[in-house]
Parts: C-alpha cells; structure tokens; sequence
C-alpha cells in the first residue's frame, strides 16, 4: 500500500488538471454557450456537424494537416543532412555541433519575434537579401498565399536545433564496426551515408516523426505572433481557432471550441496510431 | 580513422555555412539589439552595429515591466521544476521497487496522460482558474504543471538499471523508503535527474499559450508573453529595442544548453518512446 500513497500526488494532479478537463471537455462540447460564457442547453453533436459542414472550419482542419506536412517533412530532411554533415572526424567537432543545436535555446516567442523582424515587409533583413539579388520583395506575413509558408520556415528553423540534437544522438549510437564492414566492402562516403546509416538512423527518425507531427499539430505560439491567424484566416490552424472562439475579443463560445479541441485530441491520437501501424513496421531496430 | 585533407576542408566549409544559416538569428539578434533605432530601420539592411551601444538594454529594462517579468519567469519555471521532480520520483520509485495493487491500470494511466494535448483541455482548466479567482496568481501558472508522466517514465527507466541488491540490503539494513531515496538512490540518480530539471524548467519557461489565458495584467504576465508585446508597447517600437528584450530572454535557456547539453540530449528520447 505504501506503493500507493508514492504514486498518490501524480494521481492526484492528473485527476484536477488533466482527466477532469477532459470529461468537462465532452460536456462543454455537447452544450451550447450562452452569453456569460456558461453552459446552455443540451445541443447533443450539433456543435461537431457544424465543424465539419461549415466550409471555414473544414478548411481550418485541411490547414491544419498541410501546416503539419510543411514543417514535418523538412524538419527530418535538413534534420539528418545536418547530423550526417556533423559525423565528420575533425578538429572542433563539438563546437559545430552545439552551434548547430542553438535554436533548441529559443523559444516559440523568442524565435517568433526575431522573425517577424526579418519578414518585415519594408526594412526586413529577408528581403533586402532578395534586393541583393534583384528579386521583387515578398509580402511574407501579409499576402495570404505566401503566409502560411512564412510561419512554416520559422517554425521550421526552431525545431531543427532539437531535431538535430536527437538524430545526433542517435547518429552516436550506431557502432564503429558497422561503418568499418561496409568501408571494406568498399561503400563510399555518400552512398555508406544513405545505404547505412540513414537505415539505422529510422527509429531515431521513426521517434521525431512522431513527436514533431504532435507539437506541429500544436503550435500555437508562432502563428499568434507573426500573423494572429491571418491574413483573412490563411495561418488560422485548429488551435489557433480554439484560441479564436473561446479567448479573443471577448468570444467565450466555450462550446464550439471544446468541440474543436477534442476534434484536435482525436486527430493527434489517430495520427500517432497510424504513424505506428503503418510506418513502425518498416523501421530498422537493431 | 581520419579523414583526408581535401574531405576535412569540404567539411569545415559544408559546417561553417550550415552554423551560419542555423545561428543567423542569433547573430542577428544580438547585433541588431546594439544598433541606434535609425540604424536598424535603414535601407538596405545593416547587419553590423556601426558603433555597438548598450542604450537598448538599459530602455528595455527601465521602460516596461520586463525585470518583474523575467522574475515570475524564474519563480514560475523553479516552482513547476521542483514539483515535476518530487512528483516524478515518487512516483517512478513506486514503480520501478515496490509492490503496487492495481500496478497495470496505474501505469496505464500515467501512459494517458502522454497522450491528451495540453490544447485540447485548455478551456476546462481556464474556467477552472476563474472559478477559484486564481486568474492573475502564480498558481493559475504553477499547479496545473506539478506533475508530468515523461518524468515518471524518464526516472523509472533510470532507476530500473540500479542493483536490486542495494535496494534490499538498504532496506534490510533498516532503512525507510525515503531514508534510502534520499541518501544511495538519488545521488547516484543525479545525470536523470539533471536532464528532468533542465527539460522541465525549459519546457515551463517557454510557455506561451497558457499565460497569455490567465494573465491580463503586466506585472504579474511572463517573460515570454512580455518580450511578444514589446511591439505594441508603444506603437512603432523600433526592433533594437525589442532585440534586445529578446536577447535578455534567451540568456538562461542559451546558458542551459550550452553547457547542460549532454544532459539535455539524454532527456529528450528517454522515456518518450521506450517508456
């Protein structure tokens, strides 16, 4: 019985700040919202068919998806060119390395300010870069079409220095004999990088996969700093439109955005179910 | 095994533009947060202060509420520390030595807990806050963050790897749970234990969305929200200033990395996946 009372504060917490809110999460979801903010009538799934026959929010949740596709994939691409490129056996490897790993020292915030500095449309360092090369400037953060990109490359940009960390690690696990069997066989450099390492390296890369999909599903931070949403909804992702409904302005349709916010829960665990029925099987353990 | 001169050179040019790209927005940062306000703003781009200056940091910090907010940052970030760590190693002691009815279904729950995105219950626990008039305290900021299942299953995964034996002569020696705890398993716990501390402070010192929901008042709002307004401040607020607000923030979590990182790397897979 000791046993329990060690496990009994955890337990305790998860009840008030975790379990709790997710069966009043249900109930919210299920009822309308009067004006205070407090629960009305019993409305049953009305509030989820709205979500998925309005066509704005059926949009927000295929945004959703493409901004989790545009900042996964990347990630993991410039993730292991990076830690493929530290491998290198020279003098002050460890320096290139920690510099590398630098923007796991940024916040959501931090990064996401010195960006919108960089994507100002005028005096931003990005396009006086593209004014060197005589290229027209780019409306980063205020043109719809290009928007969504814009707060995918800083987003990009900050999950590399944690992704690099851990494929780096990974990258140290793999054992010396193996490189030297397949050098006897007489692999070179490149192809011993794709053929050998890049296979041993999948469940590091299966791992990031999955954890990079959740935290993409659930950024927040970045698109309320750079574009609060916009413009004209562009960046507004289903986080984003929880925070919409049920915070800004003075909205408190509490029940609608409950009813989004468990639409998010059952997407990133059906995510992270797919991601380990489908791709689990064909990664590489040792 | 070394490599041939040619392959070294391509190397350090390959690593060299690779950590130019990769801490650009640091450099720049730190360089933009010394330029005059006219210097920033010109055209084309300054990238190098012409006559570095310190003014910004001083306006930062005289002008906003941003060393009170750096303060709630730090007692924000040690208090949500200290609890995950008590939390998660009493927890991960229960599991990893003793004896537990029901032991399948409580780790099972624990196991949920990694699975519901903080997101997804965030109005319940809003309107929790304000139902108890916790809006604007350090609770509202602190309580919902004391316990966190990645600790459990970080420190049980290291606890698991210590003898048996020392456990049952400790305990046949006569010492209590928390007897033993305290003065053989923890000590020799200290890399796990480093890497939750670093990972919990990080992860509470970056919040974002959840005190922008339960505070509204400057003096008592964290670093992070602090150095996101810094351009509505005062309408048109030159980014020297808010660089240099950005800089100061990045202080402890540059200093973390930089010098925890080995620590850091072994809390960011433990426990995850091979939980």
């Amino acid at each position: 019985m000791t046993a329990l009372a060690f496990v009994a504060p955890s337990l305790l917490l998860f009840s008030i700040w975790i379990f709790y809110p997710l069966v009043r999460s249900v109930y919210l979801s299920f009822h309308g919202t009067d004006l205070f903010g407090s629960p009305a009538d019993f409305v049953g799934l009305a509030q989820y068919q709205q979500l998925f026959t309005l066509p704005n929010l059926r949009d927000t949740i295929v945004r959703t998806a493409a901004f989790a596709v545009l900042t996964v994939v990347p990630g993991l691409v410039f993730g292991t060119l990076i830690a493929l490129a530290l491998q290198a056996r020279i003098r002050g490897i460890g320096i290139f390395r920690t510099m590398l790993a630098t923007p796991f020292a940024f916040s959501v915030a931090t990064a996401s300010v010195i960006f919108q500095i960089f994507y100002n449309p005028g005096v931003g360092v990005f396009n006086g870069i593209l004014n060197i090369f005589h290229v027209h400037p780019v409306g980063w953060l205020t043109n719809p079409s290009t928007a969504l990109y814009s707060v995918a490359i800083a987003t990009i940009w900050l999950q590399l220095g944690y992704n690099v960390l851990v494929l780096t690690s990974g990258l140290q696990g793999i054992p010396e004999e193996i490189y030297e069997a397949a050098r006897l066989d007489g692999a070179r450099a490149i192809s011993l990088a794709f053929r050998v390492t890049v296979p041993l390296l999948t469940p590091t890369l299966f791992f990031l996969l999955v954890v990079n999909t959740i935290t993409a599903l659930q950024s927040f931070g970045q698109i309320h700093i750079l574009t609060r949403g916009g413009p004209a909804g562009a960046t507004t992702t289903l986080v984003y439109s929880v925070y919409l409904q049920a915070f800004a302005f003075g909205s408190t349709n509490y029940g609608l955005a409950s009813a989004m916010a468990l639409v998010l829960f059952v997407i990133v665990i059906a995510v992270t179910a797919i991601q380990f029925g489908v791709l689990e099987r064909r990664v590489f353990y040792r | 095994m070394k490599q041939n001169p040619a392959a070294a050179a391509a190397s350090y040019v390959l690593l060299t533009a690779l950590a130019f790209v990769m801490l650009f927005p640091l450099l720049y940062a730190i360089s933009g947060s010394l330029m005059s306000a006219r210097e920033i703003s010109s055209y084309p781009p300054a990238f190098l202060p012409s006559q570095p200056r310190l003014n910004n940091f001083v306006d930062v910090l005289n002008a906003l509420p941003i060393p009170r907010q750096y303060l709630n940052s730090l007692i924000v970030a040690a208090c949500v520390m200290a609890g995950q760590l008590i939390t998660s190693i009493l927890s991960a002691y229960a599991f990893a030595f003793l004896r537990m009815p029901l032991r399948n279904l409580i780790f099972g729950i624990f196991l949920a807990t990694l699975m519901v995105p903080w997101e997804a219950i965030i109005i319940p626990n809003y309107l929790t806050m304000a139902q108890y008039h916790l809006i604007n305290t350090y609770p509202a900021l602190i309580l919902p963050f004391l316990a966190v299942g990645f600790g459990t299953f970080l420190l049980r995964q290291f606890f698991l790897s210590f003898p048996k034996d020392l456990y049952e002569a400790a305990l046949l020696d006569g010492s209590g749970h928390l007897r033993f705890l305290w003065s053989i398993l923890l000590p020799l716990s200290r890399p796990a234990l480093a890497a939750l501390a670093i990972w919990s402070f990080l992860s509470a010192w970056n919040q974002f969305l959840w005190p922008l929901l339960v505070i509204n008042r400057d003096e008592m709002q964290t670093l992070q929200i602090g150095i996101s307004r810094l351009q509505d401040v005062e309408a048109g607020t030159a980014p020297n200033f808010i660089l240099a607000g950005t800089v100061l923030a990045l202080v402890p979590t540059l200093l973390l990395i930089y010098f925890g990182q080995r620590h850091i790397v072994r809390g960011l897979t433990a426990g995850a996946l091979r939980g």
